[in-house]
């Protein structure tokens, strides 16, 4: 076994961003999706600081990272707060129920 | 030029009081009748008359005081401008002058006695208050028609008098025959009043082109010349305006044609019938030929016409008056007649001998139809005279009052008749429009006159009574009310023609200021006096009235001669004639009644078929082509829009699927396109 290189983080990143995908498209429940969408931003997150730390150097990748966590914050804070929304309206927080969009 | 008129306010009142008399009773009659009872409606009605009668009087002895010179124009009351439009200057003005002071004396003097005798004839009636409004209405419009200084204020005057003489004779309205007389006599008047007022319009257009248009009497006199020249329908203007005037004539006052509806108008009380049908509004046509006497005499063809149509008239009503038996229609046909000898007198330019007739024949007429009344009264509403006779002691103030008025208008010297016709037949023989043939009739008339006037004075008050005997035993003669207006009127028929005494005549004197220039060069009698032929006609005309009157004696009276050797002569064909008035009216209902309906039904026939038909056929039309419109609009033009519609909804309906809600599925949909992106990228990458 040879030192990290680049690729066993890029695949590390590919199975987290598959996981978190699949996490989303398969859970009918809505705080499984938000913690789908949480491993995909992650994913992301590694492919950041993957490439910087093997790339031309700098700190572009951690900021954007660090950019994106924050981001991440927000995003669950207002899913969180849809989610109880959706709550409140349907008294559940199953997607699949909450089809009222449906043409 | 003529002097201004003299400013007289008070004149205006002299028809101004009838009218606030009229008002009076006409709005407050029926409450006045109700809480005092008759008395104060005959007290407002009479004493408005006498009120005009009294200021009349002032007024013509103030004309009196004048200068024969300053007669005229006379007294004016110019109350407000009427109308001024353009070059038409009318006034609300009463004019007194000789003429018409002649005629209000007449109006309300005569009219005033028929007043105060209709106050006892009518005692009895419950629309008694109704009847003297109606009276007083038709003496202020009589009076206006008199008054008026203007041709305009004088028809608003002349169709007063046709409305007032509607609602009397038809005063009796609950009873058929008395509506549909009205409703005649002023039809026909109408047709009448037609010709009046184009004969007004012709005037006032043909005065035009001179500048100074005008309808007023005293400036017509002076600009009447202007129409000298003209021609209207190939007539002179003259001839066409004063034919259209003499057609007025001839409706008002029952001259041949539109004579019909005067003995018709007896339907009325019999106060009315001596008022309006006798004294008064029956010379409404007489008196305005000698109103525009000036511009008569600018055409002698239509004087000539009138001349004809009066002896016509004279000739025809007094043979129809021989062979009626109802009291009143006697005297109707008699008035006919005695119109005709007026309008006679006119058409010869015998314009003063005209009034002059009108004058006598008022106090005459109006006493024979007052006793006819007063018959009428005491016998219970009877008006057959031959169920009458014998009633010259039962009736004794009524049968002499009605002798001596007989004796006037069958011209027995030295009665009011003898005076006013003698003039007339002596006109008639002697001016420049007069004829022989003219005379003849006219005589031959007199003749007449004396017959059935006779006749009727024989029936009614000697021999046997042939009345049943419940109305022989109720024979009474009538109040003083209605008995003391009958010896003034009598006393009237006797004295009134001294005034027009030949060669001597005070009435022709006093008229000459209106009609002397005219009536000079038209009579001619002034200038060559020829005494003995004079008198020898007048000797003629008394002998023929003398033979009428003796006929009847011997019929009516000695029975010497059989009425029937005269009725069935020829077979009974004049005497059938005569009796059935020459079958005019069926005549008249024949052409005019009936073909008029005739003429109603072709035009509602061809309103209803062929304008009708026009009108629904371009409606089918319509129609048809609105139909196909509709059709096009429905399936073609709707066609399209619902197919839009119908597309957009179809493909709506499938696509609708696609949004299922559920956010799996969007997400599979995105992770598909996202991998079938890739997949189509590298697909392409590996190509190139």
């Amino acid at each position: 076994m040879s030192e990290l290189s680049l690729a066993h983080f890029v695949v590390l990143a590919a199975i987290l961003f598959s996981l978190g995908l699949f996490c989303v498209v398969t859970r009918r429940n809505a705080i499984g999706i938000l913690m789908g969408i949480e491993l995909i931003l992650n994913s992301a997150n590694i492919n950041y600081v993957a490439f910087a730390r093997y790339g031309r150097g700098g700190y572009d990748g951690q900021l954007f990272a660090i950019f994106v966590i924050m981001l991440a914050a927000a995003e669950a804070a207002i899913g969180l707060a849809i989610v109880l929304g959706i709550y409140q309206r349907f008294e559940t927080i199953d997607v699949e129920a909450t089809d009222r969009l449906r043409g | 030029m003529t002097d201004a008129p003299i400013s007289a306010g008070y004149v205006a009142l002299i028809p101004l009081a009838p009218l606030v008399g009229a008002a009076v009773l006409g709005l407050g009659g029926a409450a006045l009748q109700r809480r005092l009872g008759k008395g104060p409606i005959g007290l407002i009605a009479c004493g408005t008359i006498a009120l005009s009668f009294v200021l009349s009087l002032v007024a013509f002895v103030q004309l009196l005081g004048l200068e024969p010179e300053h007669r005229v124009p006379g007294l004016l009351a110019d109350l407000f401008p009427w109308i001024h439009v353009g070059g038409l200057h009318v006034d609300i003005a009463f004019g007194v002058d000789p003429l018409s002071a002649v005629m209000i004396l007449v109006v309300t003097g005569i009219g005033g006695l028929i007043h105060v005798y209709a106050t006892g004839y009518m005692h009895d009636d419950p629309g008694y208050w109704r009847f003297f409004a109606y009276l007083n209405l038709f003496t202020f419009a009589m009076l206006t028609l008199v008054l008026g200084d203007n041709l305009l204020l004088m028809f608003v005057g002349w169709e007063g008098v046709g409305f007032c003489s509607w609602g009397l004779i038809g005063f009796w309205h609950k009873e058929l025959p008395n509506t549909t007389a009205g409703n005649k006599a002023f039809i026909v008047n109408r047709v009448g009043d037609f010709g009046f007022v184009l004969g007004i319009f012709l005037l006032f257009w043909s005065l035009a082109p001179s500048g100074e248009p005008t309808l007023v009497f005293r400036e017509l006199v002076e600009r009447v010349n202007a129409l000298r020249g003209q021609f209207v329908w190939g007539l002179p203007v003259a001839t066409a305006v004063t034919l259209l005037l003499f057609v007025g004539a001839t409706g008002k006052s029952a001259q041949i044609p539109l004579y019909v509806w005067l003995p018709d108008a007896m339907a009325g009380p019999t106060p009315v019938s001596a008022l309006i049908h006798a004294a008064t509004m029956v010379t409404a046509g007489v008196y305005m030929i000698a109103r525009l006497n000036f511009l008569f005499s600018m055409a002698p063809e239509t004087l000539a016409l009138v001349a004809v149509i009066g002896a016509a008239t004279a000739l025809l009503a007094a043979t129809i008056a021989l062979a009626q038996n109802d009291i009143k229609r006697v005297l109707a046909y008699s008035t006919v007649s005695q119109l005709g000898y007026m309008f006679l007198a006119m058409g010869v330019g015998a314009y003063a001998a005209g009034i002059f007739h009108l004058m006598t024949h008022a106090f005459f007429k109006a006493c024979l139809f007052l006793g006819a009344g007063s018959v009428i009264h005491a016998m219970g509403g009877e008006q057959d005279m031959r169920k009458m006779g014998g009633l010259w002691s039962h009736l004794p103030a009524t049968s002499r009052t009605f002798l001596v008025a007989t004796l006037a208008i069958a011209g027995c010297p030295p009665l009011a008749g003898f005076f006013s016709k003698d003039e007339i037949l002596w006109q008639a023989w002697s001016s420049t429009f007069g004829s022989g043939l003219l005379w003849v009739v006219a005589v031959l008339v007199a003749g007449m006159t004396a017959f059935y006037m006779f006749r009727q004075v024989f029936m009614v008050f000697f021999g046997e009574c042939r009345a049943d005997h419940e109305t022989q035993h109720h024979l009474h003669e009538s109040p003083p009310v209605m008995t003391v207006p009958l010896w003034l009127l009598a006393g009237g028929a006797i004295l009134a023609g001294w005034l027009g005494f030949p060669h001597h005549s005070a009435f022709e004197h006093w008229l000459e200021p209106v009609m002397g220039h005219y009536a000079a060069a038209t009579a001619s009698h002034a200038e060559t006096p020829n005494l003995g032929l004079e008198l020898a006609l007048m000797a003629i005309s008394v002998a023929v009235a003398f033979a009428g009157f003796g006929v009847a004696y011997l019929m009516y009276f000695r029975h010497r001669l059989r009425p029937e050797t005269f009725s069935e002569a020829l077979g009974g064909v004049p005497y059938r004639a005569v009796l059935n008035k020459y079958y005019v009216d069926e005549l008249y209902d024949l052409v005019f009644v009936r073909g008029g309906l005739l003429l109603c039904r072709l035009i509602a026939w061809f309103d209803l078929h062929v304008i009708d038909g026009i009108v629904n056929l371009s409606a089918a039309i319509v129609r048809g082509w609105a139909w196909l419109f509709g059709l096009i609009d429905l399936y073609i033009v709707d066609g399209a829009v619902n197919a839009v519609a119908n597309g957009t909804y179809f493909i709506g309906r499938r696509v609708r699927n696609v949004q299922t809600g559920a956010i799996s599925a969007y997400l599979y949909v995105v992770l598909i396109g996202v991998l079938g992106g890739v997949l189509l990228y590298w697909s392409w990458a590996s190509a190139s």
